[in-house]
């Protein structure tokens, strides 16, 4: 089978059938009063692992994460790490720590102090502590602030903290609830790129709670999905991508058009869909619907092409429409195109080069038209 | 607006509380201090020199140059002073602990209440000053005294034989010290631990703190300015206190405010209690300001 885009490392203990899970969620619900917070959720994270739990407020990720924690208990199902069950374990005895979205640091202690916390908790001996923090504050680049308390820092030296004080009793897990929301754009980029090196270094299990899709594909190995108290998919981030198992997750994660239509034709491997905006889609597909079963085609606005000319082959995978939108982001430019049905297509496409000859303008006849392996079909 | 306009105004908002403190503060401690300095006369009032303006600058230079510091010396040669100042301080630490005591599970408790009934606490807690606090007072003798309603109470649950003897102890006054400045230490210990971010002791038990050891290391180092605004709230009213062992103590309890209180009423020696009431202002205001230094000091330093 092809590889769905750039694997990231050599890392996929997933794909491993003997590999044994680290974190294991099983059949796990949670419940306050009437309202369902996780629905019978169960989930494999493995050693190592960079995990992301990506969903929109309310899906049920962070209170997955508070259970991990021990900050709350599942009304029913059971929660393994590395082969113990956790249930009745208190949040205090689980090795595991967590990193705060609010940071929650001691605002009465120094950043020294903030890190030594748990270290003191444990009845570390005081030169042991003194190395393991001045280890910690180097490893976050804080070394002249060790002094300073948290209200004398800027947001993104909080943070840093707070990476330090979770890390500095080295727990099983590391647990990071919306680490980087608080920051800017910039800083939260470079900070992605830090965790990643920080947990390839030390090679640590990592689980991050994310409502932004492309810190959870940036960052994570594997990416679980959530909606509603269940986890709807759970892949690497190329996979969700490109082939996202439903309508939600398609229309979740980055841009897509998404049209619906009837199958007529299933054989050898491809299908044929009449699309409600009037064209035939032909894509490649392992098992093969009968004929005129509703199914949707999803495509990514990259994998879309608009020319002036109709393409080679106009009978299938083709349309024509109006240009309606043009929008230059620098790197890309956006098109969308009015079909005659009146639907939209986002069609994107590199700018590389600087200058183009004889550019598109608004109000254009063109062709949008894509590979058959441009895109998916989806079941719902 | 012009920035000197604007200097203006924010000056004027400083100079506000300022002038307040000059005119009922201040000014007053002055007159008690002219006073502390005079001495006593049969007359009205009852002390003397009494400056006139008929006396022109020279007139006010030779009364002026009566004034001594006598008054004080006395205070210092009757042991019932010192007694009374001694007595005082010790009644009201011991019950400014019993209160910090009493009032921090309330607060806390309050604080943890969830937030739909918390408005309902805090009217429960203010509630008892809707009624006079000398009624409440007086209300005590009536639930303290021999044949009170606590004793009638603990007699007929044959918890004791014979009744108590509470009313004119020094446990009454405690007892009614306590009642009744109780809400001045829930109050701003509530409002310390209301604002206290819960995830900070998820972060203490995430780092290994038993909910005990996360109580003493993150919620109580952070509710201490509460505390000492409760301590002191408490603690400077009750070393003063008047009505409370007079009414419940009797006899038997020395108090400054009470000796006070026969000094200028009974004995009608205006310039000793006017020494008392300074000394008693003295002995309040010292400790606060050397406090207060310190703690802007170590302000300066976490800086």
């Amino acid at each position: 089978m092809k590889s769905l885009g750039n694997i990231r490392r050599a890392f996929a203990p997933w794909t491993d059938p003997s590999a044994k899970p680290f974190i294991a969620f099983k059949n796990v619900t949670k419940r306050f009063g009437d309202f369902t917070a996780v629905n019978d959720l169960s989930l494999n994270i493995y050693h190592r692992e960079f995990f992301a739990l990506l969903g929109a407020s309310g899906c049920g990720k962070s209170t997955l994460l508070r259970m991990l924690a021990g900050f709350e208990q599942p009304s029913s199902g059971e929660i393994v790490l590395d082969g113990t069950d956790l249930s009745g374990t208190p949040p205090y005895k689980r090795p595991v720590n967590m990193m705060f979205q609010s940071y929650a640091l001691f605002p009465h202690m120094t950043v020294e102090k903030n890190i030594a916390f748990g270290l003191k908790q444990d009845g570390m001996s005081k030169d042991e502590m003194a190395e393991r923090v001045s280890q910690m504050l180097k490893m976050v680049k804080l070394e002249q602030f060790a002094s300073r308390k948290p209200n004398q820092l800027s947001g993104g030296q909080r943070q840093r903290v707070a990476l330090a004080r979770s890390l500095a009793k080295r727990p099983k897990v590391l647990l990071l609830d919306e680490p980087l929301g608080a920051l800017d754009k910039k800083l939260r980029e470079e900070t992605q790129f830090e965790l990643m090196d920080l947990q390839q270094s030390l090679g640590l299990t990592f689980v991050v709670v994310t409502h932004d899709q492309e810190e959870a594909m940036t960052m994570a190995d594997r990416i679980a999905v959530m909606s509603h108290g269940k986890v709807v998919q759970v892949a690497t981030p190329a996979e969700i991508y490109e082939a996202p198992n439903s309508r939600f997750v398609a229309d979740f994660i980055g841009d897509v058009n998404i049209f619906d239509g009837k199958v007529t034709a299933a054989s050898n491997g491809a299908v044929e869909i009449s699309v409600e905006s009037g064209f035939t889609v032909r894509t490649a597909s392992a098992e093969t619907p009968a004929a005129g079963a509703a199914l949707g085609f999803a495509i990514r606005p990259e994998k879309i092409r608009v020319t002036r000319a109709a393409p080679a082959n106009a009978a299938v995978n083709a349309a024509r429409g109006e240009l309606w939108d043009i929008a230059y982001l620098g790197d890309m430019t956006v098109f969308h195109v009015r079909l005659p049905s009146g639907k939209t297509v986002k069609a994107s496409s590199l700018n590389a080069q600087r200058s183009v000859e004889d550019p598109f303008t608004y109000d254009q006849e063109v062709w949008v038209s894509f590979a058959e392996d441009g895109g998916v079909l989806l079941k719902d | 607006m012009g920035i000197f306009a604007s200097r203006f105004y924010s000056r004027l908002v400083i100079i506000i509380p300022y002038a307040w403190l000059l005119l009922f503060f201040l000014a007053p401690f002055f007159i008690v201090f002219r006073i502390s300095l005079s001495t006593t006369a049969i007359a009205i009032p009852p002390y003397e020199p009494v400056f006139s303006l008929a006396d022109g600058w020279s007139g006010f230079w030779e009364k002026a140059s009566t004034f001594s510091f006598d008054n004080y010396g006395y205070l210092t040669d009757d042991p019932l002073y010192f007694n009374a100042y001694l007595s005082s301080v010790v009644i009201a630490g011991i019950s400014t602990f019993l209160m910090l005591l009493i009032a921090y599970p309330i607060a806390y408790g309050m604080a943890q209440a969830p937030r739909t009934i918390r408005p309902t606490l805090l009217m429960l807690v203010i509630l008892p000053f809707w009624t006079s606090f000398l009624i409440r007072v007086y209300s005590w003798i009536a639930i303290l005294k021999p044949e009170g309603l606590l004793n009638q109470l603990l007699l007929s649950l044959r918890i004791i034989d014979s009744p108590l003897i509470i009313l004119n102890t020094s446990t009454a006054v405690y007892i009614g010290i306590v009642y009744s400045y109780l809400p001045f230490m829930v109050l701003p210990l509530y409002s310390s631990l209301e604002k206290m971010d819960g995830t900070l002791i998820e972060a203490a038990q995430d780092l290994g703190c038993t909910p005990i050891r996360a109580f003493w290391r993150v919620t109580f180092p952070l509710s201490l300015p509460g505390v000492i605004a409760g301590c002191m709230l408490v603690f400077i009213p009750a070393v003063g206190e008047f009505v409370i062992p007079d009414l419940l103590g009797g006899s038997q309890t020395l108090m400054i405010g009470k000796t006070l209180w026969n000094e200028f009423n009974a004995n009608r020696d205006w310039p000793v209690s006017s020494a008392v009431a300074t000394i008693l202002l003295l002995i309040l205001v010292i400790p606060i300001v050397f406090f207060q230094n310190a703690q802007a000091k170590a302000e300066e330093r976490g800086r």
